[in-house]
C-alpha cells in the first residue's frame, strides 16, 4: 500500500446556493498521476481550487502530505506547485526572470534558485528561450515555462487545471511527456483536471465527477474492463431514423454523439456482419472498440461525456 | 524539504518584506520596459507647467503668498503633487491586469503573506511614482527655487509617504473593481479634486468658505505643505500660509497609515467570497 499524497474526507462546497461539490472522498497515491475528469459544473474545478488553497474548505476535510489544508495552508503551500488554467506568467518579463520571481516568492535562496532555474530550463528545453519575454512565446512554450515555475521549489504535489487547453496537438503530445518526466524524475505527484476523457486515460488513476459527485474512482483499465463488452461505433446516412432501426433490429439502446452511432454489444464480431447485411448501402463506416473512460461514465451517468461537455469535444 | 512547523512572528515579518522587495522590483523592471510610460509621465507635466505656469503668470496676486513668488514658482510644487498622485494611484492598476492575466492567482497560492503582497506593490507604485516626481523636481531651479540637499531630501520623503498613502488607496479600489475603465471612471473623480484642492493651484487663504473647507478637509493640502516647506527648507516664510510641519507630516502620516491598513485588510479578505 503506497501512502497518500492527497486525502480528501467528505469535501463539499458551495457558492451561494449552488452546490458545486458534495461529500466527495478520494485518496491520491504518492508518486502517481491521477485525473480529474468530467464536464464543465462537474466540481473538478473547486476541488483543485480547495487543494491549492485558494478556496477556504468549509465542508469535510482535505490533506496534503498529511498536513491539514484548513488549518496549515501556509505549509501546504511550500509542498504544492500549481499550474494554472490560464497562464500567470507576467510578459513583460523574460522567462528567466519570470522563473527568479517565482522563486524567491516560495523563499529559494538565490544560489539554490540559480541552480534550479539552470536544471529546469534544461529538462523542458528553454535554454534558448531564457532571455525571450513570457509575451512572446508560444502556447505550448509557455505551458512548459508554466510547469517549470510551479515546479521550482520541488514540490511533492504538483496541481494542474485543464493543463492541455489551448495547446495543438503537437504541444499536447509533449505535454504529456513532460508529465511523465515531471512524475518519475522529479519525483512528484501529479493531480490534475480535464474534460478529456483520452486524456485521463494517460493518468494512472481516474476520479469521474459529476454534478459534484464522484461517480467512478480507480485505474482506467479496471474502470473500463468493468463495463465489458465491446463498443460498436457506426457512420451512416440519416443518422436519426438509422438510430431508431438499428435499435429495433438490435433490441439495444443505441445513442448518437458528433454524428455517430454508439451500440453496447457483449461481442462485437457476431454484431457487425448482422448489421451490414441488414442495412445494405445505409452505413459509411463501423468500427469497433473496446469500452474506455467515456463508456465507463455513460454507464455511471447515463449521459455520454459528449452530451455534457457540449461543444468543447467539437476540438478534441 | 525544510519546512518548519510553525512561522514565529519574526520569519512572518521577514517573509512579509523578502516577498515585496521581490515584487516591487517586479513592478519597476517592469516599468523601466516601457519607455513610452516614462516618455508620457514625464512630458505631460511639463507642458503643463510651462502653459498654465506662463498664462497665469500675471493674474495670479492671491492673499497668503509672498508677493514676489512667481506663478511658475508658486505651481511648480502643484505639478510635483499631480505626478505623485496621478502615478502612484494608476500603477495601481496593474492589480487588475494581474488579475485577469493570472500572475495575481499564482502569488496568491504562493506561502506568501497577504501583508507582503499590499507592500510589494505598493513599494513598488511608489518608488515608480517618487522617481519621475524627483526628477521633475530638478526643473526647479528654472522656477527659482533654489533646492538645498536637505530640503530635495526632505522632499523626497513627504513624496514616497503621500505615494505610499495614494498607492493604498489605489489597491484598496483596484481589489474590488473588476476592470480598468470602471477604475479609471472612479479613480478620475477622486483625483480630480484631490489635486485640485490641494492648493496646487491656488492658495486656501484666497478661496472662499466652502472650498476653503474642502480644502482643509483634504490630506493632498498637508503633503503639499510639507512638500512646499522642504523646498524653502532654509527660507519657510516663501512656503507662504500653510499648515505646520507637525500638522502637515501629522495628516500625511495617518492618511497613508490608515490606506495602508484598509489595502491588507480587503487584500486578506477576498479569499472568503472569492469564487
Amino acid at each position: 500500500m503506497v501512502a497518500a499524497e492527497v486525502d480528501v474526507r467528505g469535501l463539499g462546497h458551495r457558492y451561494g446556493d449552488r452546490i458545486a461539490l458534495r461529500d466527495l472522498s478520494l485518496s491520491v497515491p504518492s508518486g502517481s498521476t491521477y485525473a480529474l475528469v468530467g464536464p464543465n459544473g462537474s466540481g473538478k474545478t473547486t476541488l483543485f481550487r480547495l487543494l491549492s488553497t485558494l478556496l477556504r474548505i468549509v465542508e469535510g476535510e482535505a490533506r496534503i502530505a498529511g498536513l491539514d489544508v484548513r488549518i496549515q495552508p501556509s505549509l501546504v503551500r511550500r509542498r504544492i506547485g500549481i499550474v494554472f488554467q490560464h497562464p500567470s506568467l507576467d510578459r513583460d518579463l523574460t522567462v528567466e526572470e519570470n522563473l527568479r520571481c517565482q522563486g524567491r516568492l516560495y523563499g529559494l535562496a538565490s544560489e539554490a534558485l540559480r541552480h534550479r532555474i539552470v536544471c529546469l530550463l534544461g529538462v523542458f528545453g528553454l535554454e534558448d528561450r531564457r532571455a525571450d519575454r513570457a509575451g512572446r512565446l508560444s502556447g505550448g512554450l509557455a505551458r512548459r515555462v508554466e510547469i517549470a515555475k510551479a515546479l521550482l521549489h520541488e514540490p511533492s504535489l504538483v496541481l494542474m487545471d485543464e493543463p492541455t487547453t489551448g495547446l495543438d496537438p503537437a504541444a499536447r503530445a509533449d505535454f504529456w511527456a513532460y508529465v511523465r518526466k515531471m512524475r518519475d524524475e522529479a519525483p512528484a505527484t501529479v493531480l490534475l483536471t480535464t474534460h478529456l476523457m483520452d486524456e485521463a486515460e494517460r493518468c494512472d488513476r481516474v476520479a469521474i465527477l459529476d454534478g459534484g459527485r464522484l461517480v467512478a474512482e480507480g485505474r482506467p483499465s479496471d474502470l473500463s474492463a468493468e463495463v465489458g463488452g465491446d463498443v460498436i461505433l457506426v457512420e451512416a446516412n440519416a443518422r436519426s431514423e438509422m438510430a431508431t432501426r438499428v435499435a429495433e433490429f438490435l433490441g439495444r439502446r443505441v445513442e448518437v454523439a458528433d454524428g455517430v452511432l454508439r451500440i453496447e454489444v457483449e461481442k462485437g464480431a457476431d454484431v457487425i456482419p448482422r448489421l451490414v447485411e441488414a442495412f445494405p448501402g445505409r452505413i459509411r463506416s463501423v468500427s469497433l472498440r473496446k469500452p474506455n473512460l467515456e463508456d465507463v461514465f455513460f454507464h455511471k451517468t447515463g449521459r455520454l461525456i459528449a452530451h455534457a461537455v457540449g461543444s468543447e469535444t467539437s476540438w478534441a | 524539504m525544510g519546512v518548519s512547523d510553525t512561522t514565529p512572528a519574526g520569519r512572518e515579518a521577514a517573509t512579509v518584506l523578502s516577498s515585496a522587495v521581490v515584487l516591487a522590483g517586479r513592478e519597476l523592471r517592469v516599468f523601466a520596459r516601457q519607455r513610452s510610460r516614462i516618455a508620457g509621465a514625464l512630458l505631460t507635466p511639463v507642458v503643463f507647467w510651462l502653459l498654465l505656469g506662463a498664462g497665469l503668470r500675471a493674474s495670479f496676486r492671491p492673499p497668503g503668498v509672498p508677493a514676489d513668488l512667481s506663478y511658475p514658482e508658486y505651481f511648480l510644487p502643484g505639478v510635483v503633487l499631480m505626478i505623485v498622485l496621478f502615478t502612484s494611484i494608476f500603477s495601481t492598476i496593474s492589480v487588475i491586469e494581474d488579475r485577469k492575466s493570472g500572475f495575481l492567482q499564482a502569488v496568491l497560492a504562493a506561502p506568501v503573506p497577504r501583508g507582503g503582497i499590499v507592500l510589494g506593490k505598493v513599494a513598488g507604485g511608489s518608488l515608480v511614482a517618487v522617481l519621475q516626481a524627483g526628477l521633475f523636481l530638478a526643473l526647479a531651479p528654472f522656477a527659482g527655487i533654489s533646492l538645498s540637499a536637505a530640503g530635495a531630501a526632505a522632499a523626497l520623503c513627504v513624496l514616497l509617504v503621500t505615494a505610499m498613502g495614494l498607492t493604498s488607496l489605489g489597491f484598496l479600489l483596484a481589489w474590488r473593481v473588476e476592470s480598468t475603465q470602471a477604475f479609471h471612471a472612479i479613480m478620475n473623480l477622486f483625483l480630480m479634486p484631490m489635486w485640485l484642492l490641494s492648493g496646487a493651484f491656488f492658495p486656501s487663504t484666497g478661496a472662499n468658505g466652502w472650498v476653503r473647507g474642502v480644502m482643509t478637509a483634504n490630506p493632498m493640502t498637508y503633503g503639499l505643505a510639507a512638500l512646499r516647506r522642504s523646498l524653502y527648507w532654509g527660507d519657510p516664510a516663501r512656503a507662504g500660509e500653510v499648515p505646520s510641519w507637525t500638522l502637515s507630516l501629522g495628516v500625511l502620516a495617518l492618511f497613508s497609515i490608515i490606506m495602508f491598513v484598509g489595502a491588507k485588510i480587503a487584500c486578506e479578505r477576498i479569499r472568503h467570497s472569492d469564487s
